[in-house]
């Protein structure tokens, strides 16, 4: 039987092989089909952006006038679909499915995830709610108009009497089915940390990633559940008579906007969590220090997450909240700045007497530091209800968070991606040309989204298909800085081309000494089956 | 393709007015944004002003904390790489240094959160008003009714870009504008219609929402005559973008006499229009 055993866990499926991926129980290989699906979802989510940028470049109607891409409703569609793919399709498979699943394993030193058919289901689920989503921007959503374009957050009564076709029913099922998805991956990687971590591994010595998927995934689990009821109360409203949203039937909207937000809010650090663990790894790598004050790290983003349930109704300071409540919000609010804080001062230390060596990650989690720091501190400015009545819902905010998200998680993604690409593929990548993307993407990023702060300021609003004329300029700039970025996705996908190609032979470590985790110690890539005999840990 | 030439000049001339802008607050005509500036419209009324000064306040905090933040990266990429410093040290504790970095931004959010709370109540706190207007948000446009003077609902639409006059704003003018007294303290009700709207006017610092089923309060004074554009501020569908809110402050007895020609008329806009023109030669004469 165990010979048996033996024997079965040498060999590898070949890569065309069918059943290897449909039927996958391998951590490895389900994290790789996550990656590959963020890829994907991200040209989709990406492509839809740069609609907007081309509408956006100039004053008046250009892409979205009733012609070939429809009208400006059709600009609605691609705003909420672009917000809701990057978040559910591109951000969250790449970190938690994607880097979660190969390395939260391999980083404790065990041989798979808990539940390996378990971990099938979460990921083949995300396809069929993509599929949903997409469909729903082909079906009627307004009238005879197509898609929902009621904003990510999914607002009633725009959401229900305000979008009577089928459109959004498709986006409900499919965000119910994502969210399916989410939590039994949560469930999966909650047991996994607890359980299967390798003798001598405590809690305070696991290494900050997988602290940062451990407060994540508790973070899904415990905000899903609210999004899904949101979810459900939605679909009743507007399917079969129910009215928990609609006045005119003494229910409420504004209760709306505190389920969502209270599943929204976490939302956000579970899109940023993991980057923050992956950061912590680069930076100590190639520092060749350990990590500076690992234990208020991981304590910090504990921190970050408690937190980050009782914060939500910053969202909603114009919705007419008592003013105690606000200044409430605004307390709390302002709170998370400290652990914030903690972590990018502790960053720093890290690099502080170090012997830091400028590799393609390091650039990207340098270049990760800054600009987290730019959006954090815009952050602070937003969390004053005072100053926010002015700023809400204008671009200031779509700065603000994409300064966190389409740059911090985003270039935390990149970062991770270049650190783990030749442990995952096996092959070496060329420097220079993820080199350049990291220059094109970092020059781009902040020429779109820099002048944004200044529209905001002049009183912009978001989700807006045409603007004042005196809007123009920055427009055109921000539209420039996506061409920009442009350049620097050419060069990801050269670095992929060039990878495939010449298929260098990855080495297990090409860090070096300051590479210290466990997921090093093994080949590029590592074997189908890992650690049959555990590791330990001194 | 555009004309790149065309643009980076364009991009250059922006450039530099902006700032020009940015150093002298010129060029920035109240009430409307300016192209190419870098900060908030010009404040008209208490609440702005006082969103400003406080906004003034966090940029000192912020710019230097991020400049700071830079220096220090700056700092160990240069004193610190390979080649600068080959042996890593090895500590990774310092706890006076993390007591540090946990009270110092502790102490700069009190410093935050001391102008903070009082804005939040101004703001909140309707002072004894003069009268009350009643904004309603519909797909897409607004009315305003005014109770105290009895003035009934009227509707306010977007001038459409063919049916621009002279002096009107493509998607900020409307048919028929908001008019209130200069100096007066207006209680402004919001609510909605259909779907939630949200009413704001930059140059103010208001920003409401307007929900169906509800009645949302707020207040403004404008201190100066002049003309003000805001738009619709929460996401509303297809035309979102274009049901802006245009308010006309005028002098008292431009005030009644528009109330006297009956708000939403042509009579009564030819009242504002003869006010403002009037104001318009007046200020002229003066420069
Ligand atoms: C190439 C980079 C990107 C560009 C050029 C871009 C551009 C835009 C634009 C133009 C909007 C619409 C703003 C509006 O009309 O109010 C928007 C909204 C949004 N974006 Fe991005 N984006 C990018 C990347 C990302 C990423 C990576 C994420 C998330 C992880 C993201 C999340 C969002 C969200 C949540 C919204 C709000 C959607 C809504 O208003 O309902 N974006 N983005
Ligand atoms: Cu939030
Ligand atoms: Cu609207």
């Amino acid at each position: 039987m165990s010979a048996d055993a033996a024997t079965h866990d040498d060999h590898t499926p070949s890569i065309w092989d069918w059943r290897r991926w449909v039927l996958s129980t391998n951590h490895k290989d389900i994290g790789t089909m996550y990656l590959l699906f963020a890829i994907f979802a991200g040209i989709i989510g990406g492509g839809l952006s740069g609609l907007m940028r081309w509408e956006l470049a100039e004053p008046g109607l250009q892409v979205f006038n009733n012609g070939f891409w429809g009208n400006e409703h059709n600009y609605n569609v691609a705003t909420t679909m672009h917000g809701l793919i990057m978040i559910f399709f591109m951000v969250m498979p790449a970190m938690i499915g994607g880097f979660g699943n190969w390395f939260v394993p391999l980083m404790i030193g065990a041989p798979d995830m808990a539940f390996p058919r378990m971990n099938n289901i979460s990921f083949w689920l995300l396809p069929f709610a993509f599929i949903l989503a997409v469909m729903s921007m082909f079906v009627p959503g307004a009238g005879a108009d197509q898609g929902f374009g009621g904003g990510w957050v999914l607002y009633p009564p725009l959401s229900t009497m305000g979008h009577n076709g089928p459109a959004m029913d498709l986006l409900i099922l499919s965000l119910h089915i994502a969210g399916v998805s989410s939590i039994l991956g949560a469930i999966n990687f909650i047991t996994t940390i607890f359980n299967m971590r390798a003798p001598g591994m405590t809690i305070h010595k696991m290494p900050l990633f997988v602290w940062s998927v451990l407060v994540t995934v508790f973070l899904l689990l415990l905000s899903l559940p609210v999004l899904a009821g949101a979810l459900t109360m939605l679909l009743t409203d507007r399917n079969f008579g129910t009215a928990f949203f609609a006045p005119e039937g003494g229910g409420d909207p504004v209760m709306y906007q505190h389920l969502f937000w209270f599943f929204g809010h976490p939302e956000v650090y579970i899109l940023i969590l993991p980057g923050f663990g992956i950061i912590s790894h680069i930076v100590s790598t190639f520092s060749r220090k350990p990590i500076f004050g690992y234990l208020g790290m991981a304590y910090a983003m504990v921190a970050i997450g408690f937190i980050g349930f009782i914060v939500w109704a910053h969202h909603m300071y114009t919705v007419g909240m008592p003013v105690d409540l606000k200044a409430y919000f605004v307390a709390a609010t302002m709170v998370i700045a400290v652990p914030t804080g903690i972590k990018i001062f502790s960053w720093i230390a890290t690099m502080w007497g170090g012997s830091i060596e400028f590799r393609t990650p390091m650039m990207w989690a340098i270049g990760f530091i800054f600009l987290f720091t730019v959006g954090g501190v815009t952050g602070v400015v937003l969390a004053n209800a005072g100053v926010d009545q002015a700023l809400h819902d204008t671009y200031y905010v779509v700065a603000h968070f994409h300064y966190v998200l389409s740059l911090g998680a985003v270039f935390a993604i990149f970062a991770g991606w270049y650190y783990w690409f030749e442990k995952i593929f096996g092959v070496k990548y060329n420097s220079l040309f993820a080199r350049l993307q990291f220059l094109f993407f970092f020059v781009g990023a902040n020429v779109i989204f820099f002048p944004q702060h200044f529209l905001g300021l002049q009183g912009m609003p978001r989700r807006y298909v045409d603007y004042a004329d005196g809007h123009a300029f920055w427009n055109m700039v921000s539209s420039w800085g996506y061409v920009i970025m442009l350049i620097g996705m050419a060069f990801f996908f050269l670095v992929l081309i060039d990878a495939i190609v010449r298929r260098r032979k990855a080495d297990a470590n090409p860090w070096g000494e300051g590479a210290t985790t466990l997921e090093w110690t093994l080949s590029s890539p590592p074997p189908f089956h890992q650690f049959s005999e555990l590791p330990k840990i001194k | 393709m555009p004309d790149l030439y065309g643009e980076a000049m364009r991009f250059l001339t922006a450039l530099a007015l902006t700032w020009m802008t940015a150093a002298t607050g010129a060029f920035a005509t109240p009430g409307q944004p300016t192209d190419g500036n870098l900060g908030f419209q010009p404040a008209v009324t208490p609440i702005a002003n006082r969103i400003h000064e406080f906004h003034d306040l966090l940029l000192w905090i912020i710019i230097p904390i991020t400049l700071f933040v830079m220096g220090l990266l700056l700092w160990v990429i240069i004193r610190y790489n390979r080649k600068a410093n080959p042996t890593p040290s090895k500590n990774s504790h310092n706890t006076l240094l993390e007591v540090v970095w946990t009270a110092v931004p502790i102490l700069i959010l009190v410093v935050i959160a001391i102008p903070s709370f009082p804005l939040l109540y101004f703001q909140d706190e309707i002072p004894e008003a003069d009268f009350t207007i009643k904004a309603t948000g519909y797909q897409w446009y607004w009315s305003y009714e005014y109770p105290d003077q009895e003035v009934p609902e009227f509707f306010s639409n977007m001038v459409a870009e063919e049916d621009l006059q002279e002096g009107q704003l493509r998607n900020l003018s409307v048919d028929y504008p908001l008019v209130v007294p200069a100096g007066a303290t207006v209680r402004l009700q919001v609510t909605a219609a259909d779907v939630i709207h949200n009413w704001a006017m930059p140059a103010f610092g208001t920003k409401m929402d307007a929900i169906p089923g509800r009645i949302n309060e707020t207040w403004f004074q404008v201190e100066e005559e002049g003309i003000y554009y805001g738009q619709c501020s929460e996401l509303c569908g297809i035309r979102h973008a274009f049901m802006p809110i245009e308010v006309h402050a005028v002098s008292q007895d431009a005030f009644d006499a528009w109330v006297e020609a009956g708000p939403g008329t042509d009579e009564a806009n030819a009242v504002i229009a003869e006010y403002s023109a009037a104001r318009e030669t007046r200020l002229a004469q003066l420069d």
